[in-house]
């Protein structure tokens, strides 16, 4: 058991294979199931950057632009491309809220909890949208259309509480409109 | 350089531009608390991330206490480090870190040991005022080396700077933010899933029990209260510089006596010396290098003792795995001798043998545990403890290591020169190496075997010894940082080296990670690196060839250095491992 995932076989050179975490779970850090196509335009957008290792987040941008979301294997692919430590990848990727490691769904829920519309009750409008949609704080729904995130301040207090869907904000909502809100985007499917 | 004038608690200093608040007050005599600064000063290893606020100050004009650490110094800047402000701004910081800490000290790992401890006594702190969210993550127990316990972090970042700008390891970094915020591995990896080479200097720069080494003390008593087993253990070169300093006395001990005592006291079988197999590696590393130098073998060759530096080159340059020489490490050889050659002359069965060593150092532990280095499913190692293990046993075992009397090694594998010695410091192990080199190459007696363009503290070292006719350019690197410039050198074709020695510690194993702390006092390394050479000055051989037990052992048992039977025991190979 000692090392021998680490040892760089020939179907392990490009990972190919899960490791345990911390919390008992397994990653997947194999970078040949990530699709050959987004890769070369992701490696074309890496190649014609002068100081690649001091592009990390504009690289980050582009690969969640390509993959929708940041998976794992897509973190290593990038540390090997442009020599920087995983951990350091994975610490950026990890820091900024625009980055997310979850595939996102169709749409996009956000919840603002900053502060006027927590006062105003946004945290009990958080949980029906959890209990209507199945689905915990920045994950997608199992049927892949919606992603549920909380958010702080949108600018738009005086229609606090505040939900957007994608770009759409929806002002003084309350618990009873989440359904309704919801119902929409379903249907539109 | 231009000098600023300032005023720190009312006294006028002087100092140069650039210098920091913290560094100005020292001048003068006033202390301030720190606790994620370090400066390994003569080492250029500094810490300088103002994360944990214990140091605050307050400026004069300036709305907010600020970080002396971090802050530099301005004209006419007016420091009061002992204002109420400045005292109380400390003290908040300092609770505030409490109130996310498990309250475990008494059986923590680090009790007595910790910076976050003694600050908090410093501060007269008697009560922790808030009651707020803790941490709770699971602890990284996963490698034989070390310990990761996330909840007692408190985000220092020294690390941090030890593994990514020091070793360049790259294996801890900072996850996600604000309170979830943890330092490990990307993805959270299980450290035994990473690249992380267990060099241990995260482990001896943490200033809580965040980090610890694994605890194998435990499974040593059980060995020696067994009566069925034989257990025998060795001693690494730099524990004798360094274990008297757990027990009051003056680092830069030479205590090589006491320690063979202290074994004897605890009731081991066998009580040897890693400096035989230290005399050993060097019959071989020696001959490999001659062989390869006449042979038109890969050059330079690198040396191999270091479980750490071998983890890393594995690692992070799996495409020059021809290039480190093949020996075995010495803790692996001599439990490689152990389980045969003195088995056979004890006429014991080596299943019924247990070896134990005592290392300066956390990898030793992972690598004891390496499978192609066991025999016949049989570990040539068996437990390995740090000195600070063993320093904590004898307590333990209430033996007062400072006043024990004298004693010798055994026979058999107890013999040793002073080029064994050296092995604890960084220049050690290729000057021991160039010792007998010289002698075989040229078949002169060496006169003086002092190499003092060898030795020094210097992160990379480099120094032309002639041996007869040939001109050898050694190179010397510690800190794995340093290696891999080495390395990048060989592989672009730059690198003029026959020969280079690595330790992956700063310092080599005097600095190692299993080594009592040091708490950023790198005098304490200094001395233990005059104690290294002052041990081999007092040793009435000091080449290995003249090791007249590693001799008999060749007669006897392997035949010639470098040899088939050398080559089956002695030696080793590495494996590619990918970078995470």
């Amino acid at each position: 058991m000692y090392y021998t995932v680490l040892e760089l076989t020939q179907e392990n050179v490009e990972g190919g294979r899960n490791l345990k975490n911390a919390k008992g779970k397994f990653v997947d850090l194999d970078t040949k199931k990530l699709d050959r196509e987004k890769i070369d335009e992701l490696d074309e957008y890496i190649d014609s950057l002068e100081d690649q290792k001091g592009s990390l987040i504009h690289i980050l941008h582009k690969g969640q632009s390509l993959f929708g979301y940041l998976p794992e294997n897509l973190q290593i692919y990038i540390s090997r491309k442009i020599d920087i430590p995983a951990a350091k990848v994975n610490g950026v990727v990890s820091f900024y809220s625009f980055f997310t490691q979850e595939p996102r769904g169709k749409h996009t829920i956000s919840i603002c909890m900053g502060t006027a519309c927590f006062v105003n009750g946004s945290d009990k409008i958080f949980n029906e949208l959890k209990r209507e949609l199945n689905v915990e704080n920045n994950k997608m729904t199992e049927d892949g259309l919606f992603t549920l995130k909380d958010i702080r301040c949108v600018g738009a207090c005086g229609l606090a509480p505040v939900v957007m869907v994608d770009d759409q904000v929806y002002g003084h909502v309350k618990v009873s409109d989440v359904s309704e809100i919801i119902k929409k985007y379903r249907e539109e499917d | 350089m231009s000098i600023i004038k300032l005023s720190i608690n009312g006294m006028e200093v002087e100092v140069q531009k650039g210098t920091t608040i913290l560094e100005a007050a020292k001048k003068v005599g006033v202390h301030i608390p720190t606790l994620c600064h370090l400066n390994l000063e003569g080492f250029g290893i500094v810490n300088q991330v103002a994360s944990c606020r214990a140091c605050v100050v307050e400026v004069e004009g300036r709305n907010t206490l600020v970080p002396s650490c971090s802050e530099k110094v301005t004209e006419g800047m007016v420091v009061k480090t002992d204002s109420a402000r400045s005292i109380t701004g400390r003290r908040m910081a300092v609770e505030l870190l409490l109130s996310n800490h498990p309250k475990e000290c008494l059986t923590c790992a680090k009790n007595l040991e910790c910076e976050l401890q003694a600050l908090s006594q410093d501060l007269g702190i008697r009560e922790i005022k808030w009651e707020g969210e803790k941490m709770d993550y699971p602890l990284d127990k996963s490698s034989f080396s070390l310990v990761k316990d996330p909840n007692k972090c408190i985000m220092c970042r020294r690390c941090e700077t030890m593994c990514n700008d020091v070793q360049t390891v790259g294996v801890l970094s900072a996850i996600n933010r604000g309170f979830d915020t943890f330092v490990g591995p990307a993805f959270n990896l299980d450290m035994d899933n990473t690249a992380c080479t267990f060099c241990g200097q995260c482990v001896a720069v943490c200033p809580t029990g965040a980090l610890t080494e694994t605890n194998d003390v435990g499974r040593v008593w059980r060995a020696l209260h067994s009566s069925e087993k034989h257990v025998i253990v060795q001693v690494a070169p730099a524990i004798r510089v360094a274990i008297g300093e757990m027990f009051g006395m003056e680092a830069g001990s030479v205590t090589t006596g006491q320690l063979a005592a202290s074994l004897r006291r605890l009731g081991f079988d066998g009580i040897f010396d890693t400096d035989f197999a230290a005399d050993l590696t060097i019959m071989e590393e020696a001959s490999e290098l001659v062989h390869r130098i006449k042979h038109g073998g890969r050059l330079p060759m690198l040396t191999s003792c270091c479980p750490a530096w071998v983890k890393f080159f594995e690692h992070q340059f799996p495409d020059m795995l021809d290039i480190p020489s093949s020996c075995k490490s010495p803790q692996i050889m001599m439990g490689t001798v152990m389980k045969t050659y003195y088995a056979e002359k004890k006429g014991i069965d080596p299943r019924d043998i247990v070896v134990v060593s005592i290392m300066p150092c956390l990898a030793k532990k992972a690598e004891a545990a390496r499978p192609e280095l066991t025999k016949d499913y049989n570990n040539n190692v068996d437990l390995v403890l740090t000195t600070r293990e063993y320093g904590a046993m004898l307590k333990e075992a209430g033996i007062l290591f400072n006043q024990l009397p004298e004693s010798d090694f055994d026979s058999l594998l107890g013999e040793s020169t002073g080029a064994a010695v050296i092995f604890g410091t960084t220049g050690g192990v290729i000057e021991a190496a160039v010792r007998t080199a010289y002698e075989w190459i040229t078949g002169e007696e060496l006169e003086n075997v002092e190499f003092h363009q060898l030795r020094g503290l210097e992160g990379i070292r480099e120094a032309t010894v002639n041996i007869g006719d040939l001109k050898l350019n050694i190179g010397i690197a510690h800190g794995l940082g340093n290696a891999r410039k080495m390395l990048e050198d060989i592989r672009d074709g730059k690198s003029q080296y026959h020969a280079i020695e690595i330790m992956a510690c700063p310092g080599g194993c005097i600095g190692g990670g299993g080594q009592p702390y040091h708490h950023g006092d790198m005098d304490i390394i200094r001395k233990r690196q005059e104690a290294i050479y002052k041990e081999d000055r007092s040793k009435v051989r000091r080449k290995s060839h003249e090791n007249t037990a590693v001799l008999k052992l060749y007669e006897d048992y392997l035949g010639e250095p470098y040899g088939h039977k050398s080559h089956e025991l002695l030696h080793t190979y590495y494996i590619p491992r990918e970078k995470i």
